[in-house]
């Protein structure tokens, strides 16, 4: 009982012997500190978050080191997913010549989440590292601070102050409610809705695949045997759909960073 | 179960408030990746597709100079075949017309000899024909000689005997001539 998630497996409990289903719940998300090393206490979804680090890296380690003009295997995919997201997603949205330096950031950005998701259907893993919202809140930060201090660096305080209230006198009396409103959603909105886009999405995808999982697990007697096998499937279609949200998401962190630049880059929204 | 919801319970808090540690390990985590990132994988691979491009676009250049070469050879070679063909029809206009012209001069030649053989077959009848009328002379005179000779060795009383005397002589002349033949 040490280890909330494996609470379904370790009960070895079933329908029809007196004991409810143990539902999955905030608890799931909670993990028992592991060894605690110079006052920090490394638990599951820690390790995991270093552990993408370390397969992020080496990776692209053993794909761009040694890089060479006629690629291997290796380097062909690290070259596919670098394009991609230099090309499809800074590119597309800040244009080459501005966007070029950011195209670092934006790669790591996209594949060390992308590698933190995946852990969701990892075997024995199996915890998607951002339905932390630490890791996601930390990310969306970096963002925030970058595209808040462009927009002031490149427009001057009362430019980059008009730059983020949308200000635009043409609107007539209600301009100054719309430049509230503006400021409330860009300065205060936005960072919190980055964060948890990404934060939620993996959270309830983790919460269905425990519930199904242990579904499988709990329904495994009698007649329960049927349904049990229904939420079997479940689990492997729900694991594929993981797979595609897990990039889904990836991206669409990286696309909305992406975008918030441009945002701080350009004249008047 | 029933011993961990208290567990649980106690330690559950808002999953929207980040903790400390997660997040401060987390922005170190993405440090280390951004910073490989940043000094080390994308200037290493950036310098390698630099380097593909230039080679695609050298390779191209060469390309295109090859190209260029082609082409030029191609020119000449049209040129050539353009010549030789000039030349081709020139000489067999100048055949056509040489043996033209040694046809009309064999057909000449044909002709001259044709009528050379035949002014030499007319000659030769003419002097056939000039010998035997000679010779027919002699002969009609001869026989006229004989005939007279005979007409007038035979009596010549009698009519009936005298024209037997013709048909006789014409009948030898008849025999004569056959033999002749």
């Amino acid at each position: 009982m040490s280890d909330a998630t494996t609470l379904a497996f370790e009960t070895d409990c079933h329908i029809f012997e007196g004991c409810g289903f143990p539902t999955p719940g905030l608890h799931s998300f909670l993990f028992k500190p592991m060894f605690t090393v110079g006052g920090i206490e490394f638990n599951k979804p820690i390790l995991l978050a270093l552990l993408s680090s370390v397969i992020v890296i080496g990776f692209f380690w053993a794909a761009f080191s040694k890089p060479k003009l006629i690629p291997g295997k290796l380097q062909m995919i690290g070259e596919a997913g670098y394009d991609f997201v230099r090309r499809g997603v800074v590119y597309e949205t800040i244009g080459k010549r501005e966007g070029e330096k950011y195209v670092p950031l934006m790669v790591s950005l996209f594949f060390f989440i992308w590698m933190m998701n995946i852990w969701s259907i990892i075997p024995l893993a199996q915890f998607p590292v951002t339905a932390i919202i630490a890791f996601p809140a930390g990310l969306a930060a970096i963002v925030y601070v970058l595209w808040v201090s462009i927009t002031f660096k490149r427009h001057g305080f009362v430019g980059g102050f008009k730059n983020i209230t949308a200000y635009d006198k043409s609107l007539g009396p209600v301009f100054p409610v719309v430049m509230l409103f503006e400021f409330l959603s860009n300065m205060l909105i936005r960072p919190f809705t980055h964060a948890v886009r990404l934060f939620a999405n993996m959270f309830a995808g983790h919460v269905l695949l425990l519930i199904f999982t242990i579904a499988s697990w709990y329904l495994l007697n009698g007649i329960g045997i049927a349904y049990a096998s229904v939420s079997f499937v479940m689990v492997i279609v729900m694991t594929i759909f993981e797979l595609f949200i897990q990039a889904l998401q990836a991206y669409v962190f990286v696309l909305l960073s992406c975008s918030y630049i441009q945002g701080a880059l350009a004249e008047h929204h | 179960m029933i011993a961990l919801v208290p567990l649980a319970a106690e330690e559950i808090q808002n999953p929207l408030i980040p903790p400390i540690p997660e997040l401060v390990i987390g922005l170190m985590a993405f440090a280390i990746v951004f910073g490989f990132f940043a000094w080390k994988f994308l200037p290493a691979i950036n310098k390698v597709l630099e380097e593909r491009r230039e080679a695609i676009e050298g390779g191209m250049e060469a390309a295109e100079e090859a190209r260029t070469e082609a082409q030029s050879v191609l020119e000449q070679y049209r040129a050539q075949l353009a010549e030789a063909r000039h030349e081709a029809a020139r000489l067999r206009q100048e055949a056509l017309e040489q043996g033209t012209a040694l046809k009309e001069e064999l057909r000449a030649e044909g002709q001259r000899q044709r009528e050379e053989i035949i002014a030499a077959g007319h000659a030769q009848i003419a002097a056939d024909r000039k010998a035997a009328s000679q010779a027919l002379r002699q002969d009609v005179g001869k026989l006229a000689t004989d005939l007279a000779g005979k007409l007038v060795g035979e009596s010549l009383e009698d009519h009936a005997r005298q024209s037997r005397t013709i048909d006789r002589f014409l009948s030898e002349l008849e025999e004569k001539a056959e033999a002749a033949r």
